[in-house]
């Protein structure tokens, strides 16, 4: 197959006037892990399930592997495996029991399914509790048969909504490792979360959502590099007419995007002092000048709460 | 805009798992219980009275199911009562414990449409409901040929079987109506409490409502005799919105061969009629024709709104 195996093309939902998923565009090749990355409530979750087909987009498409979520939903549901955020199984069956459950509905031959769960249950370290009522699995345990699930089905696709929620330290490792080993298995992985240190770490590609929108969208190692390397990153909160454009002049500077009186200045060098002379010479009030993000997670928090001041 | 493949895909898998958990689970072994020591308790306390009139009334056997022995209720007046309970508990958390239990998206990822889902409920409901009905069936017909030394004629186990599958409709539309509860009440514990209360104003209330809901709809004018008879047809159309009603008057028709007419007959109508001559079986289908109708009617209208409302429900939870 060529082309990206997950596309969104103004993918929107409204609900009402309160705009959850807004024009989106999304292109996941074979064998990326990609990790949406936001806030609650920024329309991850519903643009998940807009590619599932168990939601009806408002406007705009979205392919899953080549199908039409919204027109053929068995066909993608039959080649992605889900795991909800805050998955849950039936308590009073055992692992093995729920996973035949989903086996069934999936549509799996009959004489292949224990077969397929016993190797997906070795697979993500649950052989000891196969047998045992889910009620007396951990957090961490639930996930791990949610993964056995998506095994099971052979799926080429995954997408795990939350995939890390509420599991410990230890427990989150070992989830990574997990999901890394599946990477290697050539298998295509969309993965949403708030914890940038998971998408980091995991993660080939990115797209930090806001408010229904992609704000930022790269590769884990370029963005981490055009923090720490190459070119600055400087922020500007300042009041007046036409900055952006002053600022702009100034030699040097790449980019400059405004949000709500903070300017985000993308520059060649430190620039502050020149930025700083060029706002107060074009009549402006200089209020706060930052420059310089360590790491990925400042600019997450940094872009953030930027947009969250705008709002 | 048409989507691809069946609404149906799935449907047997979950009837399948929805089964296996109705029957085990303690809620359905407690019900059965009270239901089969109730019926057949009714059924065997009349059975002593039945006997005295074995030379004197051809239908001995549809005697066990309506005749009631003081104090306790006719085995039909039970079943009345405790088949909505029954349909009840098997769906009030048919779809919102799916919600709850967060496992509604899991599986509607897999490669099958709601449609199945909400089918195989149900169907799995009403599989159960038939089970458990046609057990208590067998268990009462099974009592009667032991106690009573004589086998029931063809008659008998036609209406006999009529009866039963009247049951099952009127047991349907509880269970419809319970299913359609547990989709638009996300708590389980609400879902339960409306159906309960749909279930106590048919039960108790709603033969208290229609005579004043009658008086102010449609008064009997005093100087015209017809406007009487008018009175009283209004009032059983209403009766009969109630499915309690409608199961009643089947019973009556299947159960009572000599039952010639549900509402009001004027003697003209009666003239040549030989009174307490038994109905052949398919003259009594024919008179409650409209109510077997009429319960068919509301499963499949509370089935398609659950149905809607289903389908345009949010999966997240």
């Amino acid at each position: 197959m060529s082309g990206p195996i997950i596309l969104a093309e103004q993918l929107t939902e409204a609900y009402g006037t309160n705009v959850a998923v807004d024009h989106l565009d999304l292109a996941i090749e074979q064998g990326e892990v990609f990790g949406l990355l936001g806030p609650n409530g920024a329309g991850k979750t519903t643009t998940i399930l807009m590619m599932l087909g168990l939601t009806e987009p408002t406007s705009g498409t979205a392919r899953v592997a080549g199908f039409d979520p919204l027109r053929q939903p068995l066909e993608v549901k039959r080649r992605v495996g889900y795991m909800p955020d805050q998955v849950g199984f039936y308590d009073n069956l055992s692992g093995v029991v729920n996973l035949r459950y989903t086996a069934r509905l999936a549509g799996i031959p009959r004489r292949e399914i224990d077969p397929r769960i016993d190797a997906a249950m070795s697979r993500v370290g649950l052989a000891e509790a196969a047998h045992h009522a889910v009620k007396t699995y951990s957090r961490g345990m639930r996930q791990r048969l949610a993964i056995a699930e998506i095994l099971m089905k052979q799926a080429s696709v995954a997408i795990l909504d939350e995939p890390t929620g509420g599991l410990d330290p230890q427990a989150t490792r070992e989830f990574l490792d997990l999901i890394r080993s599946l990477k290697q298995d050539g298998m295509t992985i969309l993965l949403s979360s708030h914890l940038l240190d998971l998408v980091q770490s995991v993660c080939d590609r990115v797209a930090l959502f806001n408010v229904g929108k992609i704000g930022l969208i790269g590769r884990v190692n370029d963005l981490l590099r055009e923090v720490l390397g190459g070119s600055h990153v400087i922020r500007v909160e300042a009041t007046g007419s036409q900055l952006d454009r002053a600022i702009a002049a100034v030699p040097g500077v790449k980019r400059v995007t405004e949000q709500g009186g903070v300017f985000r200045v993308e520059a060649s060098g430190d620039l502050r002092p020149q930025i700083a002379r060029a706002v107060v010479a074009a009549g402006g009030d200089l209020i706060t000048i930052a420059a310089g993000h360590a790491s990925l997670d400042e600019v997450y928090r940094q872009y953030f709460e930027g947009v969250r001041d705008a709002a | 805009m048409r989507r691809e493949g069946s609404a149906l895909s799935g449907v047997g898998t979950v009837v399948l798992k929805e089964l296996a958990d109705n029957l085990t689970s303690t809620r359905m072994r407690l019900l059965e219980l009270l239901i089969f020591v109730t019926g057949a308790g009714a059924a065997y306390s009349t059975i002593g009275e039945v006997r005295q009139q074995l030379s004197e009334y051809p239908f001995v056997f549809l005697l066990i199911f309506t005749a009631a022995h003081e104090p306790l209720p006719s085995f039909v007046a039970f079943l009345g009562f405790l088949i909505p309970i029954v349909a009840i508990a098997l769906g009030f958390d048919a779809v919102n414990s799916e919600f709850n239990r967060r496992t509604m998206s899991r599986i509607l990822a897999q490669p099958i449409y709601r449609d199945a889902l909400l089918i195989g409920k149900f169907l799995a409901g009403l599989i159960t409901l038939a089970v458990v009905l046609s057990a208590l069936w067998l268990l009462v017909v099974g009592l009667g040929i032991l106690m009573l030394g004589l086998p029931p004629n063809t008659d008998e186990v036609l209406r006999g079987f009529a009866f039963l599958l009247a049951a099952i409709a009127y047991g349907g539309v509880w269970l419809a109506l319970a299913l359609l509860f547990s989709v638009i009440f996300r708590s389980a514990a609400t879902a339960a409490l409306a159906s309960l209360a749909v279930w106590l104003l048919f039960a108790f209330f709603w033969q208290m409502l229609v005579p004043l809901v009658t008086m102010a709809v449609a008064p009997p004018d005093p100087y015209d005799p017809y406007s009487a008879l008018h009175t009283i047809n209004v009032g059983m159309d209403i009766s009969r919105i109630s499915p309690n009603t409608l199961f009643s008057e089947a019973t009556l028709a299947f159960l009572s061969p000599t039952t010639r007419a549900l509402g009001p007959v004027l003697s003209s109508q009666m003239q040549g009629a030989i009174r307490g001559t038994p109905l052949p079986l398919g003259e009594s289908i024919a008179i409650v024709w409209p109510q077997l109708t009429a319960l068919l009617a509301s499963v499949i209208v509370l089935f398609v709104i659950a149905y809607i409302l289903f389908q345009r429900q949010e999966v997240r939870a």
